[in-house]
């Protein structure tokens, strides 16, 4: 198998002793879509940065389809596009003078760099844009930009860092889209994220990351065969009564609704059963918001209370 | 075509751009000054002081006022503009690029000195309205202004690279670099001084780029050339290392 990226033993420590990586090892494999999370300050910034070369390493291996990151950085760097969490380009400049100019640095004739800037502007609808003050932009059009910025050289690992924060939900479909898209073409995607239905309707491989360490590495699948617990929403036919939440555990939820948490243990007849017994009709069911998001916070917190 | 010029290029087509976009920053403020310099001492109060080294004091201070702008124009436009790609964050487009830290350098002072250059033309242009030119040597005159541009673009370059807020970048334009022009020959020939000013003029380095810059018009210096040529050539060496190893070691730049 081919790794995209392979990180071992990888150590950050700051001027001021803050140690933001204390010994990863990750693997991405080629063409995958690679979710990264996290909480705030859990050590994702920085080890994008070390990857993107914007953060010196203090120890450890990174090597990108087995190139050296150190020894090697202009290889390395030419396979990587950014798209960061902050606005960072500049906003007095237009659009396809930012995106043709990238291509520039990364060495591409001028004519070929507004041909490929065209070509992607395109692709995120913003070729209207093209000669527009980006400062005028809007939210969701500055991000957009900044992902036509990183595709530009092409590159074969794709960066994204919270890529949708503060898109709106017809956007972000629109470029979990795109990146499926491209991921198709085989370009490796890292992809951090806040929302963690993201990572599950994107990604086959995810890790967890808290204080600088990585405290789960595997497929999404297994991950949330883990879950013993989920819970379910039960639209019923009335207003509960309190003998009902006492029977099942469920808390009421809202005029006819009820939440249950279901162990993985206990089949769900058992409920209806229980349900039709108490003289109530189910009009719908569905399982709460995310099940990765449970997860996510319950592993956290676990760590968090062992620490 | 390399790849690295291509991206030298691109950063320099980028740097020109801005200075023309912004040309009211840029370009038309040391024209407005330096007139009023022409104007005021040249004019009005040079008319009162008669000759200074062998010529009238307006053909003497306009190699001095023109090296000036350049000066100021070069160090300005290198701290503005780095300091602001920094600050921006959008100096990452290029340190996440293979560019090397060189190119990156020699883009950024290629934009400088385009600034420098272009205002030092417009000052010159100006001052045709106050005086004649004469040109003694045109290879001493483009080469000491094209050095002594590459000296204060890359003294911008460091002063960006350590600057962490704006005040940062106008503490060295305000406290050094204004007394080093001013006190740089620009507006009079050091022999007037006692010796003892005289020696301690001479290690403020303004004065060789001032005087080589003069001696390129005139034919008239109050130093030897081609110490001058050292001294400025060393200063391009020195600054040029330090700027590099700052890029190189990320100082400023990278956590």
């Amino acid at each position: 198998m081919e790794y995209a990226i392979k990180i071992k033993d990888l150590v950050k420590t700051y001027g001021d002793g803050t140690q933001a990586l204390k010994g990863v090892d990750l693997n991405v494999e080629s063409g995958e879509i690679f979710a990264l999370l996290g909480p705030n300050g859990a050590g994702k910034s920085t080890l994008i940065g070390i990857l993107s070369s914007l953060v010196n390493s203090t120890s450890g291996d990174v090597k990108v389809f087995g190139k050296d990151l150190i020894k090697d950085r202009k290889a390395v760097k030419s396979m990587i596009g950014l798209v960061p969490q902050e606005f960072n380009f500049n906003m007095f400049e237009k659009p396809i003078d930012i995106v043709a100019n990238q291509a520039g640095y990364y060495g591409v004739p001028r004519k070929d760099a507004l041909a490929r800037a065209e070509k992607y502007l395109k692709q995120l609808q913003l070729w209207e844009k093209k000669d527009s003050i980006s400062r005028g932009l809007s939210g969701g059009m500055k991000r957009r930009l900044m992902i036509a910025r990183a595709m530009v050289n092409e590159p074969r690992i794709l960066i994204l860092d919270e890529p949708t924060a503060g898109v709106d939900i017809e956007i972000r479909r629109s470029m979990w889209s795109f990146v499926q898209q491209i991921a198709e073409l085989g370009t490796t995607i890292i992809l951090t994220t806040h929302y963690l239905e993201e990572a599950e309707q994107l990604c086959k491989n995810i890790a967890i990351i808290d204080r600088g360490e990585i405290v789960r590495n595997t497929t999404i699948k297994d991950l949330l065969k883990t879950l013993d617990i989920e819970t379910f929403i039960f639209d019923l036919d009335r207003h509960p009564d309190e003998a009902l939440l006492k029977t099942l555990g469920a808390t009421h939820k809202d005029d006819c609704s009820i939440e249950l948490d279901v162990p993985k243990s206990k089949d769900l007849n058992s409920v209806f059963k229980q349900l039709d017994q108490a003289g109530y009709q189910v009009s719908s069911m569905r399982n709460k918001a995310n099940r990765l998001e449970e997860l996510f916070v319950k592993m956290i917190e676990n760590k968090g209370a062992k620490a | 075509m390399s790849t690295t010029r291509i991206g030298i290029q691109t950063l320099l087509r980028k740097e020109i751009t801005r200075i023309i976009r912004i040309w009211s920053q840029t370009i038309l403020p040391p024209a407005i000054t330096m007139t009023l310099y022409f104007v005021i001492f040249g004019n009005l109060i040079g008319a009162r002081i008669g000759e200074m080294g062998g010529f009238d004091y307006m053909s003497f201070i306009v190699p001095g006022l023109v090296m000036m702008s350049v000066i100021t124009s070069s160090y300005g436009n290198m701290v503005s503009s780095f300091f602001g790609a920094k600050f921006a964050k959008h100096v990452e487009e290029l340190l996440i690029s293979p560019m090397p830290n060189w190119a990156i350098l020699v883009g950024y002072v290629s934009g400088s000195l385009f600034r420098g250059l272009i205002v030092g033309l417009v000052v010159t242009l100006v001052s045709l309205f106050f005086t004649e030119i004469k040109i003694h040597n045109v290879w001493i005159v483009l080469s000491t202004v094209v050095l002594t541009s590459v000296v204060f673009s890359l003294g911008g370059f460091i002063n960006a690279a350590f600057a962490k807020k704006f005040d940062d970048i106008a503490i060295i334009p305000t406290f050094v670099l204004t007394p080093l022009t001013y006190l740089g020959g620009v507006f009079y020939s050091i022999s007037l001084l006692p010796e003892f000013w005289q020696n301690v003029s001479k290690i403020n380095p303004v004065l060789y780029m001032v005087n080589t810059f003069r001696y390129g018009f005139l034919g008239v210096s109050d130093i030897n050339v081609g110490v001058a040529y050292g001294i400025i050539i060393a200063f391009v060496l020195i600054l040029g290392f330090i700027s590099w190893y700052i890029l190189h070691k990320g100082i400023g730049l990278r956590s």
